[in-house]
């Protein structure tokens, strides 16, 4: 595929009219290509948790244009934006959002099936999806005798049920302790090498610094893009030098 | 460096190839940049100072690689009173905070500008420290430092939003 996986052009948000107008996204541009991982940072209420609500095609901009896989998805119709963001986008949310009824190979058979595929290949993605993130032994538990981030790892299998284009992660270790937030960034770190693109937004350093480039906004709007892989000087080899290890 | 090596003979007299493995296997990825020569100079350096005793094996050359290195009852009281040290590093803050204050006040630079040039300096290194950290085998000795370089670059990050604060708007009466 040609072109960037996501673009969003002068895409505008607004919340609230008058005086209590909120310009929760204003005036961004923004191209993700494939494979790349982005993540959004900046302090809570700047926008991030909007903007990637419209780049998942989860809400409607004000003005401007969002493009998944150069197909433009602001003007679809509900319902073939539904399926877009069943087929295309895989979402990661902070509260994991599981179908508490529902088993964790379970829930991430569903949208497998959703998608209109066999149920025996359903369970064959979700058997290997679990034991990418980790979790074959506990396949047949209920979310509710998971730990929070052992449900986190079974969100993001089942964000990865349908192979998307993207995934859009929204705060993905806002409500994990350290040990689970390392368990969630080996596993990002994993999808980089293995060329998911992947769009993560956080105010976690941690997380962010797992991404290949990093974009901060404030009010709405871009204030700093860089690249963190930037060609650079020192390889590991130089760790030892933050220390300041010497004779 | 002198004070980890004295401590590291404390319980047995060491080859300096020794003592390089075992501090290396202790600092896992961080430790990769350490070679043996160092090792070899801090020990010299300690003999000099009365600190340690190198025996060369009989019938071999006099070559630092051929000594068993030992620890002298100076040794052994340098050891104990690092031990019950408690010196930290300083982290050297002043030096940032001044050249914002400096660049404002001449109008040399944005100090907006500058605290987002040292902010994707700080989260490369982040970013480094933090691949070494994932890869680290989960028994290794090197974890917890890796941990604590992290838990610094995050806290240096967050004083960088600190300074963003009070820079922004305040910028131009910074003057």
């Amino acid at each position: 595929m040609r072109g960037p996986v996501l673009r969003a052009r002068g895409l505008v948000k607004h919340h609230g009219r008058g005086q209590s107008l909120v310009r929760a996204v204003d005036e961004v541009d923004l191209e993700v290509h494939a494979g790349q991982t982005l993540a959004v940072m900046g302090p809570s209420g700047c926008g991030k948790s909007t903007l990637l609500h419209l780049l998942g095609g989860l809400e409607r901009p004000t003005a401007g244009e969002v493009w998944v896989a150069g197909r433009r998805i602001d003007t679809l119709s509900e319902r073939a934006l539904a399926r877009l963001r069943r087929r295309s986008v895989g979402f990661v949310f902070q509260a994991f959002h599981l179908v508490e009824e529902l088993s964790a190979a379970e829930n991430v058979e569903l949208p497998v099936l959703l998608a209109g595929r066999s149920p025996r290949e359903a369970r064959r993605r979700a058997s290997l999806l679990l034991d990418r993130v980790g979790l074959a032994d506990r396949a047949r538990h209920l979310p509710s005798r998971l730990s929070g981030g052992q449900r986190q790892r079974v969100a993001i299998a089942r964000a990865l049920a349908n192979e998307p284009l993207v995934v859009l992660a929204d705060e993905p270790t806002g409500n994990l302790d350290t040990a689970a937030t390392l368990d969630v960034l080996r596993i990002f770190e994993d999808l980089r090498a293995a060329g998911q693109t992947l769009v993560i937004v956080t105010h976690d350093e941690r997380v962010a610094a797992t991404a290949d480039r990093l974009v901060s906004m404030r009010d709405g709007m871009f204030v700093d893009d860089t690249r963190l892989t930037a060609a650079h000087p020192r390889g590991l080899g130089g760790l030892g030098g933050m220390l300041g290890l010497g004779g | 460096m002198q004070d980890a090596v004295l401590a590291l003979l404390a319980k047995e007299p060491a080859h300096g190839y020794h003592l390089h493995a075992r501090l290396r296997r202790a600092l896992g990825p961080l430790g990769e940049s350490m070679n043996r020569g160092q090792i070899y100079v801090t020990l010299a350096r300690l003999e000099r100072a009365g600190l340690v005793v190198g025996e060369r094996a009989e019938g071999l050359p006099e070559r630092p690689e051929r000594k068993v290195y030992a620890l002298t009852p100076a040794g052994r009281e340098r050891v104990a009173a690092w031990l019950a040290e408690t010196g930290w590093p300083k982290p050297d803050l002043a030096e940032f905070h001044l050249k914002l204050a400096a660049a404002a006040a001449a109008r040399l630079a944005d100090p907006l500008e500058l605290v987002a040039a040292q902010r994707r300096e700080l989260l490369r290194r982040l970013r480094e420290v933090q691949q070494a950290a994932l890869a680290e085998p989960a028994e290794s000795g090197a974890g917890p430092l890796l941990e604590g370089v992290v838990l610094r670059l995050r806290a240096d990050l967050r004083w960088l939003d600190v300074c963003e604060r009070a820079w922004s708007g305040a910028g131009a009466e910074g003057g």
